[in-house]
């Protein structure tokens, strides 16, 4: 039987993992809904309401999966780190409140008439909601963010020992919120991953696009939207690579140990450091096996300074490295996914500017698959962070001179739950997620080979919704369902 | 402000967030209970389905904000109370999951059996859930196996025996009276008329399972009563609910069901708060030694974290009630089907 700790971990990782398939994506493409709409609301042009009425289908199967998803983890946090709860439960806490008050209620709310509203609201007041959703799907992230960041950089808190029963048991309070908040790490962390997020929608976007392209459908609706994702992927790309050099520069001072460990970098010498582009680092022999490195890149990198060595893991003690080889990949497959990404779009935007884009198949279909890359990247920076930091959930800092504790999470498990009990749930979720997944392919599928109606069929629609109005006010007999889109259902 | 009127406050707070919870959940819950015997044919499915579908999705926030809101007030609470209900919080949520798929994706595909498949989920993790809450209530009314240092003692089985089963059946039925009034309001013709024959059996069978689980609580959780006894104003709740419970027929009686609706939300608020004033001033009792019960007093936060989270609440409270009422005023009246529906 494995241990509790390993297999919590486990699931606690595997669940997070799920779940962060769909807020990126959601939050990415509800960027790209409220542009569509926008240009709809000036316009006024059938086909941009199409295709935001496209984009809305998508984003509603998508947003449910994020919902459904995302409660498990604020259990979980409860059911199997009972003693990290009560530890963190002071600072932790209120930003997950903050979360539910400020952002779930404004997206929940605003979604039921982005979604259901087409026919209820004038296109302002959708418009509007469009925004509040995709506002509200930010701020989810702002709260969550925050809340990770604390655990990495904790900040604005003091430790307090309290008397539980005869035993001294320490925890975090808040002694300044904003302090918490603005930890040293919050907004670096959170200006990147938000646009992971805005990359993974415009690419999102410019990807079904261009397979409407590429299989000779809907372009009307694929090239204005294309219009709008592929400039929005080339900056996001490019911005996600700024954001990502400023997060990594900070880790220098916050968590050395991190950054040691996503360059394998094992041996601190006087001299400047190498950066190493590919290998297969070896924790036992503390080397890199296949490496490439060049020399003064990762001094130049971490301190804008290509003299200054970076310290690596042996500076840091030994039961307090967090793995090498994991953080080492996903780090370098984020960085390398990204480099690709920034190409990609660069070449996009620039044959879409020389009118050649629909022309070069190679690159529609490259860009057909760059949503897969886009998510790829964001699974793995989070895996970077996560594991990274371990084997702490809280990291000790140093708060106005005063080093606090930290938290270990092997000491964050609740102690009253079993490894047969973890083991049942993460194989009831395994199964759950694994028929979720298909469906939710399946479904989006569908969706996307359904594709938007044309301005057309559209106008057609809303004629017959009309008339079937009109006959119910007048009190006659209009027919239950108004043309082919009601028979259909084709949400 | 005072440490312990703050205190009691987010104790206050709580309760209104599980009611909301427990009313606006309550409805859709009941509607998912419904769904297989109210509605006969493929049309009148997506009609239930759709009368709860621009809302549940909000309903449901008010429980991921009631846990957040928990979380950061009474750490130690949350702690315990997740910890303690493992399994049982982790059907929960596959039922909190297998609902909303079912949902989103019942009309997604044009062939019976795949829609069968998502009406049977739908049914079974909205039955479910309602169960599982209130058995998970019924447990934290009578009290748990609690340890030192907050540890759970007991297990799957201590949870599951007769007392918290029957308050499971009275959530269920009491969500889905609930529900068939709601539905009454939402729908026409032959689908209300079945609505209206629902709610008066569900009235009954209501009914007789709010006796029996009033004196099996007498019996079962003599603590229960020991607040009102203390503070005999607090009569005014037990009072109250049983003319709540009385007013759901009168009121369909003379024809006013949202008026019924109004009382049948008000018999849940009542619950809640009878709940409430049960458990207090702990949030899990000790069945072992009262010395271990998690309490309000060994639970909570700093101060300076509640009175933080009362500025956020104070803040955030009257945007929540704006755009809540703002969405149900947009999705009011009969249900219709059209292309954006379910």
């Amino acid at each position: 039987m494995m241990d509790v700790e390993i297999l919590s971990r486990l699931q606690f990782a595997g669940t997070i993992m799920f779940h962060y398939l769909f807020p990126p994506l959601s939050i990415g493409l509800g960027l790209q809904l409220f542009l569509c709409e926008l240009s709809y609301y000036r316009t006024r042009n059938p086909a941009w309401e199409a295709a935001a009425r496209f984009w809305t289908r998508v984003f509603a199967v998508n947003f449910a999966m994020g919902v459904a998803t995302g409660i498990v983890m604020e259990f979980e946090f409860g059911t199997n780190w009972a003693a990290y709860s009560r530890f963190v439960g002071d600072v932790f806490g209120s930003a997950l409140a903050a979360e539910g008050i400020f952002a779930f209620f404004l997206e929940s709310g605003f979604l039921a008439v982005l979604v259901f509203g087409w026919d209820r609201v004038g296109p302002k007041m959708h418009l509007f909601s469009t925004l509040m959703v995709f506002l509200g799907s930010m701020f989810s992230a702002v709260w969550i963010v925050v809340a990770n960041s604390w655990q990495q950089t904790p900040a604005g808190y003091h430790i307090v020992w309290q008397d539980v029963q005869g035993e001294m048991t320490p925890r975090a309070e808040v002694t300044s919120f904003w302090g918490m908040v603005l930890n040293p790490s919050s907004v670096d962390r959170l200006t990147h991953t938000l646009i992971g997020a805005l990359v993974l929608g415009a690419f999102f976007v410019a990807s079904v696009c261009s397979y409407y392209l590429l299989k000779n459908r809907h372009h009307e609706v694929a090239r204005r939207c294309l219009s709008i994702a592929l400039p929005s992927a080339l900056l996001f790309t490019v911005l996600a690579a700024v954001t990502g050099h400023d997060s990594a520069q900070k880790l220098v001072e916050t968590q050395p140990a991190k950054l040691a460990a996503m360059e394998a970098h094992f041996h601190t010498s006087d001299e400047p450091t190498g950066l190493t582009l590919f290998g297969w680092p070896d924790t036992e022999n503390e080397t890199i096996h296949f490496s490439i490195k060049l020399p003064y890149l990762l001094s130049l990198m971490v301190y804008n300074d290509p003299t200054v060595p970076v310290p690596g893991m042996d500076q840091i003690p030994e039961d307090e490295r967090p793995p090498v080889w994991l953080p080492f990949q996903t780090f370098h497959l984020m960085v390398g996914l990204g480099t690709m990404m920034i190409g990609i779009a660069g070449l996009a935007c620039w044959s879409w500017y020389r009118k050649t884009y629909e022309q070069k198949r190679w690159l529609l279909w490259a860009v057909v698959f760059m949503p897969l890359a886009a998510m790829t990247a964001n699974q793995a920076g989070w895996i970077t962070a996560e594991v990274g930091r371990q084997p702490w959930i809280v990291y000790p800092s140093v708060q106005d001179g005063v080093e606090m504790m930290g938290l270990k999470t092997a000491d964050g498990l609740s102690e009253s739950v079993t490894a047969q009990q973890v083991l049942s749930s993460i194989i009831l979720f395994g199964i759950i997620y694994s028929l979720l997944f298909a469906v939710w392919v399946f479904v989006l599928n569908n969706k996307i080979q359904h594709g938007p109606e044309s301005g057309e069929e559209l106008t057609e629609y809303k004629r017959k919704l009309k008339a079937d109005s009109m006959s119910e006010k007048f009190g006659q007999s209009g027919k239950s369902h108004g043309g082919d889109m009601l028979e259909e259902g084709v949400r | 402000m005072n440490y312990e009127l703050l205190t009691f406050i987010w104790f206050v707070l709580l309760g209104v967030l599980l009611t909301g919870y427990a009313i606006l959940d309550g409805f859709d819950l009941g509607v998912g209970i419904l769904h297989p015997f109210i509605a006969k044919d493929d049309r009148e499915r997506r009609l239930v389905m759709n009368s709860i579908g621009p809302l549940w999705d909000g309903n449901e926030v008010w429980l991921v904000t009631f846990g957040g809101a928990l979380f950061a007030a009474f750490p130690v609470a949350y702690a315990t109370v997740f910890s303690s209900f493992y399994t049982a919080f982790f059907l929960l949520l596959t039922c909190l999951i297998g609902r909303a798929v079912s949902l989103e994706f019942r009309s997604k595909v044009h062939t019976p059996a795949w829609r069968k498949f998502w009406d049977i989920g739908f049914f079974l993790s909205s039955f479910t859930a309602a169960f599982l809450l209130g058995v998970a209530g019924g447990n934290v009314m009578a009290g748990m196996e609690l340890g030192p240092k907050y540890l759970y003692e007991g297990n799957l089985l201590s949870q599951v025996y007769w007392y918290p089963l029957l308050v499971g059946c009275l959530t269920a039925s009491l969500f889905a009276l609930h529900g068939a009034i709601y539905l009454y309001l939402k729908t026409e013709h032959e689908l209300q008329a079945r609505a209206r024959r629902f709610i008066t059996k569900l009235f009954y069978l209501f009914a007789g399972l709010y006796v029996v689980v009033s004196f099996a609580t007498f019996l079962h959780v003599p603590h229960a009563t020991e607040n009102i006894a203390n503070y005999p104003i607090l009569w005014i709740v037990p009072v109250l609910n049983a003319l709540a419970v009385l007013n759901i027929p009168r009121a369909m009686h003379l024809g006013k069901p949202g008026y019924a609706f109004f009382t049948s939300s008000m018999v849940i608020a009542a619950f809640a708060t009878l709940f409430s004033v049960a458990i207090f001033p702990n949030f899990m009792l000790s069945t072992l030694d009262p010395a271990y019960s998690v309490t309000l007093e060994n639970a909570r936060s700093s101060r300076g974290t509640l009175q933080t989270m009362l500025i956020i609440a104070v803040i955030g409270m009257p945007c929540v009630l704006s755009y809540t009422v703002i969405i149900y005023w947009i999705f009011r009246g009969k249900t219709k089907l059209d292309s954006n529906s379910y």
